[in-house]
């Protein structure tokens, strides 16, 4: 998915930050006194969503946030483990990986009163498959039964005519058994099945939204511990616990009101002078020297999440194309550990392969040797291949450390190989993706994955499987796709065998580079009391108090 | 002075219609796919791209896709914002704030720019003179997100004296910080510019004649010469009022307040051209009024100066 949660925003407030924290060493008082108080309101930093709030159409954390708060899927992720846990599921089963079958809670509501079944999932499951819904999370659908004859394709790509309007308007892969059961069938066997319902575009819908989905995307009606009471993308939502939840998780506190900053400097000062309560990524200037520690004592978490920073080499380009040297010996001349520690403040940490280490089945080392800086191997590489630069890093300039992060990354290669490299800037985000999707790219190109379900799979398949809707480099091996079909298969400790196996196989090509693991930088007010930070990266509602 | 206005506002049309094309055209021709920002890392299915393409009648060519702008917009209909709102929705509940915002520092450069600059002008060469000059080439050799920072991080987060950011709603209160930061640089140039003017105006011919009559010199100074030396410094301050309105981006950034410059910097960080051409083209609507109301005030000030 996008670098959506990495939000490209805000580089220009960057250094005014910086002369602002650089002397707020004793904000923090440092007393936890008082007991939680069931009627405490909270406040939370996030931006303003960019779609309506429906779960099918939002892919970006300003919306994501307010709807994973007050949605509860089939599963659910632990905030420690990030292992699924069954919330509105009661059993998810299956006996091939293959057909589904989904049995829900009984007597589970949405926040109107009408149920939770089985057609509040198959309706909202069709609708974000139905292509004409133009929902930017139809994707997910893309392994269910069904999902070509609702998504036909466009007949002369981009050309004039356009794709016909489908003839069925639901997936032949859902089947609704009684009210508390459904099947699903996908296509290929997929044992992280479980796993990937847990994910924002899997939420079910009531009826209300049917009715009216325009009023439905600006007060959401959904069926987790918080509903949405009031307010809008402008200025925040305010979010108050729903006393109708019937599962385990009931929220400590009363309120947690959503602020949209449209910087994070701000938001920050905010958190500095005691207006905001908690922060779930601190600005790239409180970083410098861990800044944010010291700011707030024992009010902070650096925890590692499900997001890697990587090089892609164009295969399409005749530079790169069938050439695993230049891929080795790029890889083996980028200094990890001194640009990770001098940009990013140890913000990110060096990555020794494709997967991200909170997931199950991650195997640190996947990358080798290559991913380890060694000049003298480097050259030998570059002896070897057949192109030997000058190479270029393209970067949006608009992401805070991109353009510090391109430059290093090509000073390294420039010291260890002793050939030409330039940071070649692009304006934003949209311009870089516009050349990168369209297969325009003949050189090095920075991009990056958000994890969409904590799953080793989500790191491998939707990136570098033939043909996959990630997959920028247009890399292609048909041992990998084999061995990613089998693992996707098979089970448990067996998969991650697999999936390993595949990953590995990255090694021989390098025609993606590792460059580093993200962390996240959470500070939170005095206020607060067992803060816990979710694998989807924003605090657990649920288990945290305050006081009042 | 009533065919004047008319004649005005017959001028804005063209005017209108000139600026909106240049910047619907603008807009339209920065490179890059107008979507790409909105899918991520992966390419947008072709179903919501034919889906925006349609809405946006991008399959057109510019011409056409303008005339269809301008037509909706004679009907009142200045399009959607992505996240559902139309974009009359989101300027109604931006632009009070912003309107906020710009009254609290226009009357900081009234009040306190026109204020220090008669009182430096008087006391031309004296120690307040040398001071208010100084600190006002400090004001204007800053840039104002600098002066945002220092200013809330001393007087918000150390001393508690203004609250950090404006809260939703943005009261008066919370506004009188970042009017000040907005208000800084323009204060420095009316003060400097009234007490220019005031110098030379000390100096006039009608001045000293009034003075030698025996008027009090309380009389001469507020009918002969502040009077007479505020035409350029409203000039200003009137220009400054529309720069004003069109939004803020950088002190609406660090006080977080949800104006007309917070909207465009979303809308263009999104790439959601749709939505900065409306709220241009209404920014712009905005500053010509404005204008023609200070070329108004012209008249009131000056007797010898008559529209027709």
């Amino acid at each position: 998915m996008k670098q959506r949660r990495l939000i490209a925003a805000g580089a220009m407030f960057a250094a005014g930050a910086m002369a602002l924290t650089a002397c707020s060493s004793d904000s923090d008082s440092g007393s936890d006194g008082g007991s939680a108080d069931s009627n405490a309101s909270i406040t939370l930093y996030s931006t303003k969503p960019e779609n309506p709030l429906i779960p099918g159409n939002t892919n970006e954390v300003g919306g994501g946030n307010i709807l994973d708060a007050v949605f509860r899927g089939l599963v659910d992720y632990d905030p420690d483990t990030a292992a699924p846990e069954m919330s509105m599921a009661e059993s998810i089963e299956s006996s091939d990986n293959k057909t589904w079958d989904v049995k829900l809670k009984a007597d589970q509501t949405f926040q109107d009163g009408t149920p939770v079944d089985a057609d509040s999932f198959i309706n909202a499951w069709n609708w974000t498959a139905y292509g004409p819904n133009a929902a930017l999370n139809n994707y997910f659908f893309a392994s269910f039964d069904g999902y070509e004859a609702m998504n036909p394709a466009d007949p002369d790509e981009d050309g004039p005519k356009k794709a016909p309007t489908p003839k069925v308007k639901e997936l032949s892969g859902l089947k609704k058994v009684s009210d508390t059961e459904f099947t699903v069938k996908l296509a290929s066997a997929q044992s992280f099945f479980p796993t990937m319902v847990g994910y924002t575009a899997f939420y079910p819908l009531p009826q209300a939204f049917f009715d009216d989905p325009e009023a439905y995307g600006k007060k959401p009606i959904a069926n987790g511990p918080f509903q949405v009471t009031a307010g809008d993308g402008d200025s925040g939502f305010t979010l108050t616990a729903w006393s109708g939840y019937k599962g385990e998780d009931k929220p400590k506190i009363k309120e947690a009101i959503y602020k949209t900053y449209t910087s994070d400097s701000a938001g920050y000062s905010d958190v500095l002078a005691g207006n905001l309560d908690f922060m779930n990524q601190v600005p790239a200037a409180a970083l410098v020297d861990n800044q944010y520690q010291t700011d707030r004592p024992d009010h902070f978490v650096n925890k590692a999440v499900g997001v890697i920073q990587t090089a892609t080499l164009p295969q399409y380009s005749k530079n790169f194309k069938d050439d695993p040297n230049v891929g080795k010996a790029l890889s083996l001349a980028i200094d990890r550990d001194t640009i990770t520690k001098s940009v990013f403040n140890g913000g990110r940490t060096p990555a020794t392969g494709w997967v991200s280490p909170i997931v199950d089945g991650y195997k640190a080392g996947a990358c080798g040797e290559f991913c380890t800086y060694d000049p003298a191997k480097a050259k030998e590489y570059l002896a070897k291949s057949n192109f030997k630069g000058p190479f270029s890093f393209s970067y949006n300039s608009d992401g805070q450390g991109n353009k510090e992060a391109a430059e290093a990354i090509c000073n390294s290669i420039k010291n260890a190989l002793d050939v030409e490299c330039n940071a070649k800037s692009y304006v934003d985000f949209a311009t870089l993706r516009a050349d990168v999707n369209a297969s325009k790219m003949d050189n090095m190109f920075r991009s990056g994955w958000q994890m969409d379900y904590p799953h080793i799979q989500n790191f491998l398949e939707p990136l570098y499987a033939t043909g996959a809707g990630s997959n920028d480099g247009h890399w292609s091996n048909k041992n990998f796709d084999a061995l990613i079909k089998k693992a996707n298969a098979a089970e448990g400790e067996e998969s991650y065998a697999d999936y390993q196996a595949a990953e590995a196989l990255l090694s021989e090509d390098m025609a993606v580079i590792p460059l580093w693991y993200q962390a996240q930088q959470s500070v939170w007010s005095e206020r607060l009391g067992n803060v816990k930070v979710t694998p989807k990266s924003t605090l657990d509602l649920t288990s945290v108090t305050a006081t009042s | 002075m009533g065919r004047y206005v008319v004649r005005r506002l017959l001028m804005m049309i063209p005017v209108l219609l000139g600026t909106t094309f240049l910047i619907y055209t603008m807009a339209w021709a920065i490179p890059g796919d107008p979507f790409a920002s909105r899918c991520g890392q992966r390419p947008c299915s072709d179903a919501f791209v034919a889906a925006e393409t349609e809405r946006l009648h991008l399959d057109k060519p510019l011409p056409v896709q303008y005339a269809y702008f301008l037509g909706n917009m004679a009907k009142g209909d200045f399009g959607t914002t992505s996240n559902g709102q139309t974009v009359l929705e989101a300027t109604e509940k931006a632009f009070p704030i912003t309107v906020k915002l710009t009254v609290v520092a226009i009357t900081f450069e009234l009040v306190l720019g026109i204020g220090i600059g008669i009182l430096a002008a008087l006391r031309r060469g004296g120690y307040l003179d040398g001071f208010f000059l100084f600190t006002s080439l400090v004001a204007i050799s800053f840039p104002s997100f600098v002066i945002g920072f220092v200013l809330q991080y001393l007087l918000g987060v150390k001393l508690g004296l203004f609250s950090v950011t404006v809260g939703s709603g943005a009261p008066w209160g919370d506004l009188i910080l970042p009017g000040f930061v907005l208000a800084s640089l323009s204060l420095a140039y009316v003060l400097r510019l009234t007490r220019a003017s005031l110098l030379e105006t000390l100096q006039a011919d009608h001045v000293r004649t009034a003075i030698a009559k025996g008027l009090p010199r309380g009389m001469v100074l507020r009918k002969h010469v502040v009077r007479n030396s505020l035409i350029p410094v409203l000039t200003y301050i009137g220009a400054d009022v529309g720069a004003l309105l069109g939004g803020a981006i950088v002190t609406e950034g660090v006080f977080n307040i949800q104006g007309i410059g917070g909207l465009l910097y979303h809308a263009m960080r999104i790439r959601e051209n749709a939505t900065v051409v409306s709220v241009t083209t209404l920014v712009v609507l905005i500053i010509l009024l404005v204008n023609l109301l200070v070329d108004l005030l012209y008249a009131r000030l000056d007797p010898r100066i008559r529209y027709e």
